[in-house]
């Protein structure tokens, strides 16, 4: 064995380790796919070996491998197994590659739960942080949903390293289970105050990723934030706040009221570009929610302007891009103070960065107003002429035409110019967004109805330049115009001054190299042509030559498509081939077809909405989901026996030349048919030809290849003959525009303020007033599109329903019911919930050992609950004996046991906080009203019976000394506020108290469950009865149990081991012991104990009968260990089974309690207790804390209580006080059991 | 958000990979490959920020990077992060790595990959930065008095 180790370490000298492999691929530049391969065999060979160091390099090497694009995944279990080392070093490199290489559809991954749970809990903060680490990358819905509760523990670390990555790793864990958000978020908020800056900086960066994507259930959490805000100094914090509040801001106006102050005074105070920058953003965000007449934010506006003037101003390019890109913000809202920088943005336009360049095309969508539309675009058709690069050439397209038809073609007021302004474009040499303009001019042509004469002769200029278009077919993008042309030219034919002339170049035999969509375009609207043309002859009698001239010339072009390949063209040409061909014998016998060839394509088609199809309601009584026809039953197997006949079809194919006999055909045969099949192939159109050498297909001459393709260079832009130029129209806008000044002066008093009525449906609210007095060119009539009726216009059905943040769309402020205050378990383990005793027992003894403590979340979950109820201080014992687990601070679990009286309070808060008083002119002040909710709670804690609801703040305390003085001067205010809040609160008190414990006012006086067992000079237990059953789900059995936690505190200076623990069993509670052991064998205490240390331990019993209390004595035996002798030792002590042990605090709701009232079947009992001076609350609180009774419902000084026993008996109680006397009446099903219960609860009360 | 962080040399060899979002390895590959081609293609004095990397995100993504010497760092966040803020952090980052490896250069990167756990060095990075006040650090380029002091990184 040993030999084998130093032979594996004189191994491991020769094996590669990461460098050798960096260094190796550095050398095999050449094979370096062949050099990688080799080492991927190395490393196999690595990996199969035991020794873990091995491993690690391998893995480490594997790491580098995957970061060159290698697939890794194979190594997967390996990597887990690196993970699972106990040396830290190889762990990290196990988690590096694990964080790497993991996904979600990694098996493994199953296999770590145990191992990263280990980690966490791990004494060594290195190792926790590593898995935390690693965890981030790979966490799975599994994962997440097994190790919440493990992370949120580690979220109250004492190590700020560790707190701050446990903090971060929970947006991780929420994403993948969103069922932990509420529970763990109170958590969370109390993070954002956290002493360590770090700590508190992940808080705010966890909060404001969730608060981006669902801003409006975060808005309560606003007065906490402006508080940070305004205090903290941290650059990197302050900018998360600030974007976080620029997302919270639309939502409530108030708000941004509130920010703009603080803000402006940062923006002027800062030296921080960052945060200079994100404040503007911010307050644009700001004043994009108010309503922007407010005359006071104007200074905010022009400041912003400016400070980004600067910004674009600057040489930094990155600052000059961040300038545009907020500008372009303020646009929306104020395009006003932005359209004075035009001459900035013109400027950037001719910037050399691209970037910046489209940053500044994006400004100038909004800049355009009727009045310089003409000009800007001008501006922009001369950079399209210098743009060299293709995709800033197609941006700058886009944005001409995105300006241009902007809201509904607003800004156009000369659709003439628009369809040349389109024209000029169709010359652009490669671009992509051939369609987008072809659908410019077909949307253009329909819906403006006045342009479409123009438009059509644009597009038959257009039609008869095609060969200019398609000179480069490969990169045809553009020709889609010729789509776009057609198709116009067609429809509106009557508009066309020579529609023979049209018609002869759409069936040019060139059109047949156009793609085929295009084709079939052309072929359809010859045919619309050819009907014009028809109509237009048969006016004139002398002139029917013409019309069968034009049949004669479909007819012999319109073959040419019939032959083409593309099944659309081919079936429309060969239709309208009849067609013609049956009119030209009519007409040859002069009949008159006109009217009936015009009526094919009669009738206008109308715009339709791009969302029209999406809203066409589903007629009633029709699902779409069921089977029209039953599918066929056996559909599975009769597709194989389609397939199987398929193949037998194919086979049958393959041999039908060759005859069925073909095993008696000879070669001379063979031959003979291979002839007779070229034959037949070669006359065979279809068959596609091997050799080059017989491409002629077509007899007719008219082959495509024969006409000579001229490549024309069109790096100069191409003059089209014959079509008007867009600059033209720039000229004559300007003349008309003086002649109508000079009109407007004359009939100013009339017409001033009628607006261009005609016909403009949507006139902008944001464009600038000035325009308003020129009017189109053209009477224009901009047709809408058409809907289906009852259809609403919303905007809804954008949002992507994949998006992981929908299921985090969370109420958090309702307060967490009972059943969420743990992190919910989905039930995948339920044998869990019925483990026997025997595992019970070995879950709690491997408490002490965290290492072991793996796998039973759900027992762990048990205990933290007990902890729950616990005292800090016993807890701060127990700390060191479990270890893992985490100690829950008292406030904090009142905070999440109390029910938070309803969002009703917490949202008068943020509406006190936001219409509170005047804005504050400085931060400081600033803080004030931030915390005067808080103020307010304080208050109301020194006087409970009258505002017992607002006090539920977390630390009132802390406030109420620091705010004093502000409190003093802001009485009178609050006074009135209090009132409200009072009111308010009583108001809801009903439903909002109900079901949970019970809410406290302010920190209660320490209470604990543990009592002194015994002790002597040895050790001390304490015990408390838990009262935690096996059953939680409440099918009770008989054999209920009952656990005892025991703490052993070593009080001596010696080592205490072997601790055997025994109890004397009675008739009715016995001690749960192993398997196997007898009656009265003592159970091994699973630690032991160094001097000062103590630890808990659990022990079961089982007990028959609940109703009387009893007491069972038992015995402690245990062995002292000093340095030179061990001593046995023994302690005797009595276990008393209170009444109240056996009950579990179960909540209950009023309806269900009222229920059991009324059902009758539970008898009365009463108790009355003199001089009880404590408030009413700590009297609740104390019942239900030793008592086990949950607060059903409480009105002012009146309660209900509820409680069942661990064999399933209702306790209901009605809790009265006044001056000092309690009265408790209380209901049980069992009697006997009730009376000891209150015996109890006296001698509770008499003890204090 | 940061969703991935790229460290690449100026023939998109990868130096140092980091996503936070899981893509395969060949998805991986291809981004950093158009990341490269669309980084190495701008000049040196254009602005850092770039849109319209297809392949992580979408609109809502920025690829922002530095270029030191022989290296390309690259970071794809989300618009949650300040741009500027996140120049800073590349910043931090690389002499972060100065500090750690005495004058860094491009080969240190790859021969202490298991030496500081060098993939998380970012994300510890980010959580050492988080911790500085931002005013306080001396060589924040976005506070304009105070020259940049950029670590002499030396070309291989």
């Amino acid at each position: 064995m040993a030999l084998k180790i130093v032979k594996g370490s004189i191994d491991r000298m020769f094996d590669k380790n990461l460098q050798d492999l960096v260094r190796g691929i550095r050398n095999h530049k050449e094979d370096e796919a062949k050099y990688i391969s080799t080492c991927i065999d190395e490393i196999k060979q690595e990996l199969k070996q035991d020794n873990i160091a091995v491993k690690a390099n391998a893995v480490c090497k594997l790491t580098y491998l995957q970061m060159l694009g290698y697939d890794v995944s194979w190594a997967a279990f390996n990597i887990v197994e690196v993970m699972s080392s106990s040396k830290f070093t190889y762990k990290r490199i196990g988690y590096l590659a694990a964080s790497q290489c993991f996904h979600e559809s990694t098996d493994v991954i199953m296999l770590t739960t145990n191992q990263i749970r280990k980690d966490l809990s791990s004494p060594n903060q290195y190792d926790t942080g590593v898995a935390l680490t690693g965890l981030s990358c790979f966490v799975t819905p599994d994962l997440a949903r097994d190790l919440a509760n493990d992370i949120m523990t580690l979220m109250s670390h004492t190590k700020p390293y560790i707190r701050k990555k446990a903090v971060l790793i929970m947006y991780k864990v929420f994403l993948k289970y969103p069922e932990s958000l509420r529970p763990a978020f109170p958590r969370l908020k109390e993070k954002l105050e956290d002493p360590d800056p770090g700590v508190q900086s992940a808080a705010v960066n966890v909060i404001c990723e969730l608060a981006r994507r669902n801003p409006k259930n975060y808005l309560s959490l606003a007065p906490l934030f402006f508080k940070l805000m305004t205090s903290s100094t941290n650059n990197w914090v302050l900018i998360k706040i600030i974007k976080l509040f620029g997302a919270l801001t639309p939502l409530e106006p108030r708000l941004g009221k509130k920010l703009i102050e603080p803000l402006t005074n940062l923006i002027h105070s800062t030296s921080a570009m960052s945060l200079l920058y994100e404040c503007v953003n911010t307050v644009i965000a700001v004043l994009i929610s108010l309503s922007s007449g407010m005359p006071n934010h104007s200074a905010s506006i022009q400041l912003c302007v400016q400070k980004l003037r600067i910004l674009i101003e600057d040489s930094d390019q990155n600052l000059k891009y961040l300038g545009l890109l907020a500008m372009s913000k303020i646009l929306k809202t104020h395009p006003k103070s932005v359209q004075s920088h035009k001459d900035l943005i013109l400027q950037c336009l001719d910037d050399k960065d691209e970037s910046i360049r489209l940053r500044a095309l994006d400004l100038l969508y909004g800049m355009v107003s009727k009045k310089n539309l003409m000009e800007i675009v001008k501006k922009l058709m001369l950079h399209v002429d210098k743009a060299e690069g293709t995709t800033y050439r197609d941006e700058l397209l886009t944005k001409i035409i995105d300006i241009c038809s902007q809201s509904n073609y607003q800004y156009i007021t000369n659709f003439e110019w628009y369809i040349s302004i389109l024209v000029e474009l169709t010359r652009l040499e490669g671009t992509r967004h051939g369609h987008l303009i072809a659908s410019q001019m077909l949307d253009v042509a329909i819906r403006v109805k006045a342009i479409r004469a123009f438009a059509v002769a644009q597009m038959a200029t257009l039609l008869d330049n095609a060969h200019l278009l398609t000179g480069n077919t490969q990169r045809n993008g553009i020709c889609e115009v010729l789509y776009a042309a057609a198709w116009i030219c067609g429809e509106f034919s009557e508009h066309l001054e020579e529609p023979m002339a049209t018609l002869e170049a759409m069936l040019r035999p060139k059109v047949a190299t156009l793609p085929g969509h295009i084709q079939a375009v052309y072929v359809q609207n010859a045919a619309k042509l050819f009907a014009t043309v028809l109509r237009g002859q048969e006016g004139v009698p002398a002139d029917s030559t013409v019309a069968q001239e034009t049949s004669q010339l479909l007819i012999d072009r319109l073959p040419l498509f019939v032959q083409s390949s593309n099944l659309e063209v081919q079936e429309r040409a060969s239709c309208i081939l009849q067609l013609v061909k049956y009119i030209q014998k009519l007409q040859q016998k002069d009949v008159e077809v006109a009217e009936e060839v015009t009526a094919l394509f009669a009738g206008e088609l109308n715009p339709v909405a791009p969302k029209a199809q999406k809203k066409v309601p589903v007629p009633e009584g029709l699902d779409l989901d069921v089977w029209i026809n039953e599918p066929p039953s056996g559909s599975e197997s009769e597709d194989e026996g389609r397939k199987s006949k398929g193949k037998a079809v194919f086979a049958k194919e393959e041999s039908r030349h060759t005859k069925p006999r073909y095993t008696e055909v000879d070669e001379k045969e063979l031959a003979k048919r291979r002839e007779v099949r070229k034959a037949e192939q070669a006359n065979n159109p279809f068959y596609i030809k091997a050799s080059p050498s017989s491409q002629k297909v077509y007899q007719d001459g008219v082959g495509v290849e024969h006409i000579p393709v001229v490549q024309i260079d069109l790096s100069v832009p191409l003059k089209v003959p014959g079509m008007p130029m867009s600059d033209q129209y720039v000229k004559l806008e300007e003349e008309r525009r003086e002649r109508n000044k000079a009109d407007k002066k004359k009939k100013k008093d009339k017409k001033k303020r009628e607006k261009g009525e005609k016909g403009r449906r949507r006139r902008g609210d944001s464009g600038p007033e000035s325009e308003e007095d020129i009017t189109p060119a053209h009477m224009v009539d901009i047709v809408t599109e058409e809907m289906p009726e009852n259809a609403l216009p919303s905007d809804d059905d954008d949002k992507d329903p994949n998006d992981p943040h929908k299921a985090l769309n969370i109420d958090l402020d309702k307060p967490l019911a009972d059943s969420e205050k743990k992190l919910p378990v989905r039930s995948h383990r339920p044998d869990e919930v019925l483990k026997s005793p025997m595992e019970d027992r070995q879950v709690v003894e491997v408490v002490p050992e965290p290492k072991k403590k793996t796998g039973k979340e759900k027992k762990d979950r048990k205990k933290s609950k007990e902890k729950k109820k616990k005292h800090k201080q016993e807890e701060e014992g127990d700390l060191m004996g479990a270890g893992s687990e985490e100690p829950v601070q008292p406030e904090e679990t009142k905070e999440v046991a109390a029910p938070p009286p309803a969002s009703t309070p917490e949202a008068s808060d943020l509406d006190f906080w936001l219409s509170n008083a005047p804005v504050p002119s400085n931060p400081q002040a600033a803080a004030a009203p931030a915390s005067t909710p808080r103020t307010a709670s304080g208050m109301a804690a020194v006087a409970p019976d009258s505002e017992p609801e607002e006090a539920k703040d977390t630390e009132p305390e802390e406030t109420k000394s620091s705010t004093h003085k502000k409190k003093k001067q802001k009485k009178e205010k609050e006074k009135k506020k209090k009132k409200h809040h009072h009111n308010h609160s009583d108001g809801a008190g009903d439903e909002s108290v109900q079901n949970g414990t019970v809410e406290e006012e302010e920190p209660l006086p320490p209470m604990s469950n543990y009592a002194l067992l015994a002790e002597n000079s040895y050790i001390k237990m304490m015990k408390q009865d838990a009262d935690k059953v096996c059953d939680i789900q409440g099918n009770l059995q008989d054999g209920s149990q009952v656990v005892v936690s025991v703490i052993f505190e070593n009080k001596c200076d010696s080592f205490i081991k072997s601790m055997e623990f025994n109890v004397l069993d009675s008739l009715n509670s016995k001690l749960q012991r192993p398997d196997g052991a007898g009656p009265h064998d003592g159970l091994i205490v699973p630690f032991q104990l160094p001097p000062g240390i103590s630890n808990e331990a659990r022990f079961i019993f089982s007990v028959q009968n609940i109703v009387m209390p009893q007491k069972l004595k038992g015995t402690l035996t245990f062995i002292v260990k000093t340095d030179d002798s061990s001593t046995h030792e023994k302690l005797d002590f009595k276990l008393h089974f209170t009444c109240t042990s056996y009950l579990i605090t179960t909540p209950c709701y009023s309806d269900a309690y009222s229920k059991l009232l009324e059902s009758g079947d539970l008898k009365g009992c009463s108790l009355k207790l003199e001089g009880v001076n404590q408030p009413f609350h700590h009297l609740l609180a104390r019942i239900c804390f030793h008592h086990h009774f949950s607060v059903v419902e409480r009105i002012d000084s009146c309660a209900s209580m509820y409680s069942r026993s661990i064999q399933g008996h209702h306790m209901c109680l009605l809790v009265k006080t006044a001056d000092q006397t309690v009265s408790i009446d209380a209901k049980c099903d069992e009697p006997g059991l009730l009376g000891n219960v209150l015996d109890e609860i006296k001698l509770t009360f008499s003890q204090c | 958000m940061i969703k991935a962080i790229l460290i690449f040399n100026n023939h998109g060899k990868p130096r140092l990979i980091r996503f936070y979002e899981y893509f395969a390895e060949d998805v991986q590959q291809q981004i950093i490959r158009e990341t490269f081609h669309l980084v190495s293609k701008r000049d040196d004095n254009v602005c850092n920020f770039l849109e319209g990397g297809s392949l992580i995100g979408g609109s809502d993504y920025k690829l922002i990077y530095r270029h030191y010497a022989t290296l390309y760092f690259v970071f794809c966040v989300d618009s949650s992060e300040s741009e500027l803020g996140i120049l800073d952090l590349i910043q931090v980052f690389v002499e972060t790595l100065d500090k750690c490896f005495e004058n860094v250069c491009e080969l240190d990167l790859i021969f202490h990959m298991d030496k500081g756990g060098f993939s998380a060095a970012p994300a510890r990075a980010v959580s050492a930065v988080k911790n500085i006040n931002l005013p306080e650090m001396p060589r924040n380029i976005n506070i304009g008095d105070i020259n940049i002091k950029v670590p002499s990184l030396s070309p291989f």
